[in-house]
């Protein structure tokens, strides 16, 4: 059972074996074309999930050359985990060696960027803190206030324009030349049930890092300002406050959540 | 075993689709149930729970496996039963089932469900994973029996009896799927009614319909169990026998690909519910009559 199982799926991912001794048809001994039905199933379901996951990078390069790619990544890392969700993680360091793709520098960091719009859209649900509740907490002491970020934040950094080339190839804004090629971190997040991308202010990403690390925001902003001067404080708080990233507030590992309890 | 399964009602369900949810959202539906892929909904939470909610608290709910591999030649992924026992004990379904199949090899999802010769042996080893993942799951499943393309020179137990002998053994349900039956009849000629004369219909706890399609290979004319267009009228005939012997089961409508508007699937369901309404009845007319003579 073991042996015939081993050759069996490992026909299925070299197109250049025959099927396995055993393997038969009512009509033949060595049914190539009954056979290819489970290879091409496994394909199609394999670069399939990865069209699906990975549609504004496939719109970059077009249906074939993606289709190429998918299928050299299916065969060389197929999936390790019955959860098909979680396939293609590791595509985006695949594009980045894959030879035929390096004409187009940015599409590992768009698929990036697509990788993490699924992982967010999976993430666990949290309720946003109220922005009065937030408004409040921010008029206290910066010192001693701790923020806990919602879990499906995703920070994709890149020193391409990932965010401007990802909105035009998935529909979100028109095509057109990119006059100031800048590089561009993301923000991912699903506050609710969608999933949302924006482009981040300077310094932001470094900033939200800190705060999903457990720094205080003074200490947050510390570290902003040391990584990047032009840090603008405003600006990163109305980026917290509108895409809803806050789910509780902390006061030096005093619990004041939005579950009621006061600051 | 303790056993939470209480079984699905004895109508016509259809597999949810995510494109569906507003339309289904808007009005109750004729639908007896819902089916799910179990493993699309093993996210942490996001717009999936959202639709498994909603569902969950407005109809009969079945949990569909495509990856527990149960007809694999390596030990059951444990991490996968202890996701399928979670998914369940936030849901409770009424019903669990998965495939007479394997899909992981070596580490290896291979995201299809593979044939298994049918021997002594390997009878031995699904029963024994079937009855660890019953265990593990403290619930009963119902087991499908698979389209195929290929068969094992070594197979020396038909596959009736190999369903047979697993529900015997393991104690579990048995999910049969009319159009795999008519699929791997064309595919491996023989007869799909004969087959069905033969399966152990006692143990069969839910029907599933789908589409194929047709194609060639270099040995002739064969099916596709493709999931992607309306259940053909041959499988429809041989769903009602099935009816009139069995009694009325619930029914599943599959369509996974080429998904098409829901009032079309909806329309699916109503036609495999008015075969269901007449086998039944004609079962019971016949039975009335048995009585009479």
């Amino acid at each position: 059972m073991q042996d015939f199982q081993r050759a069996f799926a490992t026909a299925l991912l070299d197109p250049e074996l025959l099927p396995p001794p055993g393997v038969v048809s009512h009509l033949s001994t060595s049914p190539r074309g009954r056979f290819s039905v489970y290879r091409n199933n496994v394909m199609v379901a394999l670069t399939g999930a990865l069209e699906a996951r990975f549609p504004a990078s496939r719109r970059i390069v077009g249906a074939e050359f993606f289709a190429a790619m998918a299928r050299a990544f299916a065969a060389s890392s197929p999936p390790r985990s019955p959860v098909m969700m979680v396939y293609g993680d590791a595509f985006p360091a695949f594009i980045e060696s894959f030879e035929p793709a390096a004409s187009v520098p940015y599409l590992a960091d768009v698929a990036r960027l697509e990788a993490a719009r699924t992982r967010a859209y999976h993430a666990a649900d949290a309720e946003p803190l109220a922005r009065e509740r937030l408004v409040e907490a921010l008029q206290g002491e910066a010192e001693t206030l701790c923020f806990t970020l919602h879990p499906s934040i995703e920070l994709v950094s890149s020193s391409h324009p990932i965010v401007t080339i990802w909105a035009m190839n998935a529909g979100e804004t028109e095509v057109a030349p990119i006059e100031d090629w800048q590089g561009e971190e993301a923000l991912v997040s699903r506050p609710c049930l969608d999933v949302e991308v924006r482009r981040l202010p300077s310094g932001a990403a470094g900033f939200l890092e800190a705060l999903r690390g457990g720094a205080p925001l003074a200490a947050a902003v510390a570290t902003a300002l040391a990584a990047t001067p032009g840090f603008d404080l405003a600006e990163n708080l109305v980026t917290l406050l509108g895409a809803r990233l806050v789910v509780g507030v902390t006061r030096r590992g005093r619990l004041a959540s939005h579950e009621g309890t006061s600051i | 075993m303790k056993d939470r399964t209480p079984g699905l009602p004895e109508g016509v369900g259809v597999g949810f689709k995510p494109e569906h949810f507003a339309a289904i959202a808007e009005a109750p539906q004729p639908v007896a149930f819902f089916e799910v892929h179990a493993e699309n909904y093993m996210g942490e939470g996001g717009r999936p729970h959202a639709h498994l909610r909603f569902l969950r608290e407005r109809y009969a709910l079945s949990f569909h496996g495509v990856g527990l591999s149960i007809g694999s030649c390596e030990p059951l992924d444990r991490d996968h039963l202890a996701r399928l026992r979670r998914l369940c004990e936030r849901y409770e379904p009424e019903s669990f089932s998965e495939h007479l199949a394997w899909s992981s090899h070596g580490g290896t999802f291979l995201d299809d469900l593979l044939p298994l010769p049918y021997t002594e042996a390997t009878l031995a080893a699904v029963a024994r994973h079937v009855d660890e993942a019953q265990s593990f799951l403290g619930r009963r499943l119902l087991l499908e029996n698979p389209a195929t393309y290929v068969r094992f020179a070594q197979s020396t137990i038909p596959e009736t009896a190999f369903l047979a002998e697993l529900a015997k053994r393991s104690g579990c349900g048995l999910l049969l799927d009319i159009n795999n039956v008519y699929v791997s009849a064309r595919n491996h000629g023989f007869d799909a009614a004969t087959y069905l004369a033969e399966f152990p219909l006692c143990r069969v706890e839910e029907i599933h319909l789908a589409g194929h399609f047709a194609t060639q290979d270099e040995d002739g004319a064969m099916l596709i169990d493709a999931h992607g267009s309306p259940v053909v009228s041959d499988v429809l005939a041989l769903y009602e026998q099935v009816i009139t012997r069995a009694g009325p089961l619930p029914t599943l409508i599959e369509w996974d690909n080429d998904v098409p508007e829901w009032p079309l699937l909806r329309a699916e369901a109503a036609t495999a519910r008015e075969r269901l309404e007449r086998a039944s009845l004609a079962r019971q007319t016949h039975a009335c009559g048995r009585a009479a003579a």
